[in-house]
C-alpha cells in the first residue's frame, strides 16, 4: 500500500510536467520556432556543468524559499511575505558580518542567526495581527512586503548605514573575505557551489524531522489537517500560529544568504526582492515535502537558467516563464485529481476487504 | 385506489458499505394510501433503506416494485418520475428564496424562457389548499421556523408530483406541538389517497401515526405489525428493534467509590450575546460511577462537555481529583488521564485525511506509547493501533489507511478504543455508540462496564435513552442548560426520561 501511495504522488508531477511540455510545444508550434530544436538546446546547455552550478545555486534559494513557506501550508497558514522577511534578513545578516573580523565559522553563524531573527520577527508581527486583531496573514504579509522594502531603502539611501558599493549603486558595506562562504567549484571549475548549498540540506533534513518526527510536528500537521480536531486534542491554536509564522520567518530569513555570503557580499538595491514569490510555486510543486521541494527548486531553475537560450533560438524568453506557470497549475490540478481517486480507491479496497471478511465470517 | 394494492415492494434488499452491511434482506411491503412506518435503532439501516428507494444509492441485489411494476432507479429523479418524494431530515432550502422559489427551484415552470410564476403560484397554493399545508409563498424562508421549513419540503416534492412520501426521521427537529401538526398534515395527505413512509425511532410517535410497522433490526426487516388490530406497545416494538440485546439496567452491582473525581460548581457558558447555554450547574461523578446527562440535542451537552475539556471558555469551578482545573489547558487535561469522546466526531475527533495510526495519537500526542519527550514514536503507536482494532474489533484491512476510508461506526470504535487507552480516570462521553452496529456496541458497553469497575468515572450523554439507562448510575436531565431533574435509572422508563427531556413532567 505504500509503494503504491509513492506511485501515485509521483503520478501528479510527471503527468504535469509532460502536459506543460505539450502545451509549450503548441505555443512554439504557433510562434513558428522548432519544438525540437528549443527544447533540445535548452537541455544541452542546462546540463553543461556551468549551467547545472548556476543551477544549483538558483536552487538552493528557492529551496530555502519554498520550505519557508510550506512550513506555514502544512497548517494552513500562508506566509506571502517571505519576500520581505528575506531582504530584512539578508540586510541584518549584512550589517552584521560586515562590521565583524572573527573566524568564518564565528562570523557566517552569526549572520545566520541575525538573519533568521530579523525573519522570525518580521513574520511574527503578521502572527501577532492575526491573533490579537484576527487580520488575514494573507494580507498583513503582502503588506509588510511593501513595508520591509522601504524601510531597506530607506536605511540604504538615508543612513549611514548604506555606502556607494560600486558606481552609482549604495549598498551595505561590504562582509571581509572572512565572513563570506563562497563554496567551492566542483562541477564547473569557473563557478562555485554556494556554501549553503550544503547548509540547505541539513535544514531540508531538519525540516522533515521537526515535522514528522516531533510532538511539535504532530500539533502543527493535526492543525492543518483539522483545527477543530487539533484543538480537542489539546493544540493551542494561537500559540502555534506564533511558533508556526516565527519558524516560516526565521527560514525565511535565510533565503538571501546564499547569495550574499556567496557572492555579493554586500546588501544593494538591486538585490532581487522577489523570490519568496517562486517559494510559494515551488512549494505547491513540492507538495510540502523537502523531497518534492528540492526536485521542484531544481526543476525551476534550469528552467530559468536555461530560459537565456531561448533569445540565442530566436524564441521569447518568456515561454519558459509561461511552462513554469503551465507545470504549477496542471501540477495542482493532477495533484487533487490523483488525491480523489487515491481515497475512491481506497474506500473501494476497504470495502473489498470488508466483504470479503463478512463472507468469510458468514460460512 | 384501493387500500390493498400495493405502492411499494422491496423485496431481498442486500446493500454493503466498507466495514459494514447496511441492509441485508429486506423486505417490505407498503400499501397504498396508509401511512408506514419503519423503525429501527440509529444505524439499523433505516436510512440506506430509503436511500435506494429514493435512487440516491443502488442495491447490491434485490427488487424494487412501485405500483406492481418493477423499476430499477439510478438516480433520485428516476424515483420522482415514478412518483416518489423524500422530505430529508436535514432541510435543504434555500434561505435567501422565498418559499415559492425554493417550491418551483429545479424544476421550474416555464413559459418561453420566461418563469412563469403565476403559474407556480397557483398550482402550489391548490395543493397547498388540498392538503391543509398553510404557508405565505412570499416570505423569505431565512424567517420561517423549523415545522414551517418541513412544510414546505413536504410541499416541494408534492409539487414534483410524488404520490409516495419518505419522510426521515421526520420528528427529530420538531417540538411536540409541531409534530402534532406534521401528524394532522400527513393524516390529510392520507385521506388525498397519498402513501407516506415515516422512518423513526420514536415509537411512541410511530404507534400513534402509522397504519402499519416494519421493525428493521441490524440490516434486515424482523416484522410487521399492524397497530390498529394487533395490540402492541412501545415496549414491544423497543424488543423486536433491539433483540435480546435490550441493555439490562441492573447488570453490573453498584462500584461506586468514596472518591470524588470530578467536581463542578457552577459551570456557565455563555454565548456571544450573552446569553446563557450552559446555565450554572454543578454536578460530581465519583471513581467508578457513570453519571448520564439525558436531554434533547442542543440544550447545552456540547458546551458542558467542551468547558470541561478546556476548548470553550467557561465560568464556574471544575476540580478534578482535589485539583482545580477551571483555569488548565485541554492537553493539561487530557494528560491528567481525563478521556474525550465527542459529539461530532469528525470535526472533533479525527483527521480524515491522515492514516489510522496518526489518528490514533491525536488527543494523546504527548503521552506513551505515541510520544517520548518531544519526540514521537510511531512504530509503538502502530503497535498500539494494531492493539485498538482488536479489541475494539474495527473494521480495516490495515492501519494505514485514511481514517475516512472507515465506515462511520468503524471510525466510532477506534475513537472509543483511543480514549479509553492508558488508564483513564475520567471519560468524557457523547453518543459513544452511535453508528456503530448492535454488536460493537454491546461490545463498548463492555468495554466501558469495566473499566468502570476499576474506578473509572464516566460522564455521558446520549440521545439513546436505553444506553442511557443502561449504563448510568445517575440520570440528570438537562433542558436549556439546565438540570431540570434527576432520574433513578433502576426505576426510570425511557418513556418518563423522555417526557422529562421535554419539560413536560416530573420523572417518576
Amino acid at each position: 500500500m505504500n509503494l503504491r501511495r509513492i506511485g501515485t504522488s509521483l503520478i501528479a508531477p510527471v503527468i504535469g510536467l509532460l502536459f506543460s511540455l505539450a502545451i509549450t510545444a503548441i505555443i512554439l508550434v504557433a510562434i513558428n520556432a522548432s519544438v525540437s530544436t528549443v527544447l533540445s538546446s535548452m537541455w544541452s546547455y542546462g546540463t553543461s556543468p556551468r549551467a547545472m552550478s548556476l543551477m544549483l545555486n538558483l536552487a538552493t534559494i528557492y529551496f530555502l524559499s519554498a520550505l519557508a513557506v510550506s512550513i506555514g501550508f502544512k497548517m494552513n497558514l500562508f506566509n506571502i511575505g517571505v519576500n520581505g522577511q528575506y531582504v530584512l534578513g539578508a540586510v541584518a545578516a549584512a550589517v552584521v558580518a560586515s562590521n565583524l573580523t572573527l573566524p568564518k565559522v564565528a562570523s557566517v553563524t552569526i549572520a545566520i542567526f541575525a538573519a533568521m531573527i530579523t525573519g522570525a520577527l518580521w513574520a511574527g508581527i503578521a502572527a501577532w495581527l492575526k491573533v490579537a486583531r484576527g487580520v488575514s496573514e494573507v494580507i498583513s504579509t503582502i503588506m509588510l512586503n511593501f513595508i520591509a522594502i522601504g524601510i531597506i531603502s530607506y536605511i540604504i539611501v538615508r543612513t549611514g548605514i548604506g555606502t556607494e558599493t560600486s558606481l552609482n549603486v549604495r549598498g551595505t558595506k561590504p562582509i571581509p573575505e572572512s565572513g563570506m562562504l563562497r563554496g567551492s567549484a566542483f562541477i564547473d571549475p569557473g563557478t562555485s557551489i554556494y556554501g549553503f548549498f550544503f547548509i540547505s540540506i541539513i535544514i531540508g533534513i531538519g525540516y522533515w524531522f521537526l515535522l514528522n518526527r516531533t510532538r511539535f510536528g504532530f500539533d502543527l500537521r493535526a492543525t492543518g489537517k483539522s483545527a477543530s480536531a487539533a484543538r480537542t486534542s489539546g493544540v493551542q491554536s494561537n500559540r502555534m500560529i506564533y511558533v508556526t509564522m516565527f519558524l516560516s520567518g526565521a527560514v525565511a530569513g535565510l533565503v538571501g544568504l546564499p547569495y550574499l555570503l556567496g557572492d555579493t557580499g554586500t546588501y544593494s538595491l538591486q538585490f532581487p526582492t522577489d523570490w519568496g514569490f517562486t517559494g510559494i510555486a515551488i512549494a505547491l510543486l513540492g507538495r510540502n515535502n523537502p523531497l518534492g521541494i528540492a526536485l521542484g527548486a531544481i526543476l525551476w531553475a534550469f528552467l530559468d537558467i536555461s530560459s537565456g537560450q531561448l533569445i540565442l533560438e530566436g524564441v521569447p524568453r518568456e515561454i519558459s516563464t509561461i511552462m513554469q506557470g503551465l507545470i504549477v497549475i496542471v501540477v495542482v490540478i493532477s495533484y487533487e485529481v490523483v488525491r480523489r481517486y487515491q481515497v475512491k480507491s481506497e474506500q473501494t479496497s476497504v470495502a473489498k476487504a470488508m466483504a470479503k471478511q463478512e463472507e468469510v465470517a458468514a460460512v | 385506489m384501493s387500500q390493498s394494492a400495493l405502492a411499494v415492494e422491496l423485496s431481498g434488499i442486500w446493500k454493503r458499505f466498507p466495514g459494514v452491511i447496511a441492509n441485508s434482506d429486506i423486505n417490505l411491503k407498503v400499501a397504498s394510501g396508509t401511512v408506514h412506518a419503519i423503525v429501527g435503532e440509529n444505524g439499523a439501516g433505516k436510512s440506506t433503506l430509503m436511500k435506494i428507494l429514493y435512487g440516491m444509492q443502488k442495491a447490491d441485489e434485490g427488487t424494487i416494485s412501485i405500483n406492481g411494476t418493477n423499476l430499477i432507479f439510478n438516480s433520485p429523479s428516476d424515483a420522482i418520475d415514478s412518483g416518489i418524494g423524500m422530505v430529508h431530515q436535514h432541510f435543504m432550502l434555500a434561505d435567501n428564496f422565498t418559499v415559492l422559489e425554493n417550491i418551483v427551484l429545479g424544476s421550474e415552470p416555464k413559459n418561453g424562457i420566461r418563469l412563469d410564476f403565476e403559474k407556480a403560484r397557483k398550482q402550489i397554493s391548490d395543493i397547498a389548499a388540498e392538503n391543509g399545508l398553510a404557508v405565505d409563498p412570499d416570505v423569505l424562508v431565512s424567517e420561517l421556523g423549523v415545522g414551517d421549513r418541513q412544510r414546505i419540503e413536504i410541499l416541494k416534492v408534492l409539487y414534483r408530483g410524488a404520490k409516495i412520501l419518505i419522510l426521515d426521521e421526520p420528528t427529530a427537529v420538531l417540538v411536540p406541538h409541531e409534530v402534532d401538526e406534521l401528524f394532522n398534515t400527513l393524516r390529510d395527505l392520507k385521506k388525498e389517497g397519498l402513501t407516506v413512509i415515516f422512518i423513526s425511532h420514536k415509537l411512541d410517535e410511530v404507534l400513534s401515526i402509522a397504519d402499519e410497522i416494519t421493525v428493521i433490526r441490524q440490516g434486515s426487516t424482523v416484522g410487521s405489525v399492524n397497530p390498529h388490530t394487533q395490540n402492541v406497545s412501545a415496549r414491544d416494538l423497543a424488543e423486536m428493534m433491539v433483540g435480546n440485546e435490550l441493555p439490562n439496567p441492573e447488570a453490573v452491582g453498584d462500584t461506586i467509590q468514596a472518591e470524588v473525581v470530578l467536581k463542578v460548581d457552577n459551570l456557565a457558558v455563555f454565548a456571544k450575546g450573552g446569553k446563557a447555554i450552559v446555565d450554572d450547574i454543578s454536578f460530581q461523578i465519583h471513581a467508578g460511577e457513570i453519571v448520564g446527562i439525558a436531554g434533547v440535542e442542543g440544550n447545552g451537552q456540547a458546551e458542558i462537555l467542551d468547558a470541561l475539556m478546556g476548548i470553550e471558555s467557561a465560568t464556574g469551578r471544575v476540580q478534578f481529583k482535589n485539583e482545580d482545573i477551571t483555569n488548565k489547558s485541554t492537553r493539561h487535561r487530557r494528560e491528567l488521564g481525563i478521556g474525550f469522546i465527542p459529539e461530532d466526531r469528525h470535526r472533533q475527533a479525527l483527521m480524515l485525511e491522515a492514516p489510522l495510526w496518526e489518528n490514533r495519537m491525536l488527543g494523546h500526542q504527548t503521552r506513551t506509547p505515541n510520544a517520548k519527550g518531544i519526540w514521537l514514536t510511531p512504530r509503538s503507536a502502530k503497535a498500539d493501533t494494531k492493539r485498538i482494532v482488536e479489541e475494539y474489533d474495527v473494521r480495516t484491512p490495515s492501519i494505514d489507511i485514511l481514517a475516512s476510508a472507515l465506515s462511520g461506526g468503524n471510525q466510532q470504535k477506534l475513537i472509543v478504543g483511543r480514549e479509553m487507552s492508558g488508564e483513564p480516570k475520567l471519560l468524557i462521553a457523547a453518543h459513544p455508540t452511535r453508528g456503530v452496529d448492535v454488536g460493537a456496541q454491546a461490545a463498548i458497553w463492555d468495554h466501558i462496564r469495566h473499566a468502570r469497575q476499576s474506578g473509572l468515572a464516566v460522564l455521558l450523554v446520549s440521545a439513546d435513552l436505553d444506553e442511557l439507562i443502561g449504563l448510568s448510575d445517575n440520570i440528570k436531565v438537562l433542558l436549556r442548560g439546565k438540570f431540570v431533574a434527576d432520574a433513578d435509572p433502576a426505576t426510570v422508563t425511557p418513556q418518563e426520561l423522555g417526557t422529562a427531556m421535554t419539560g413536560a413532567g416530573e420523572v417518576a
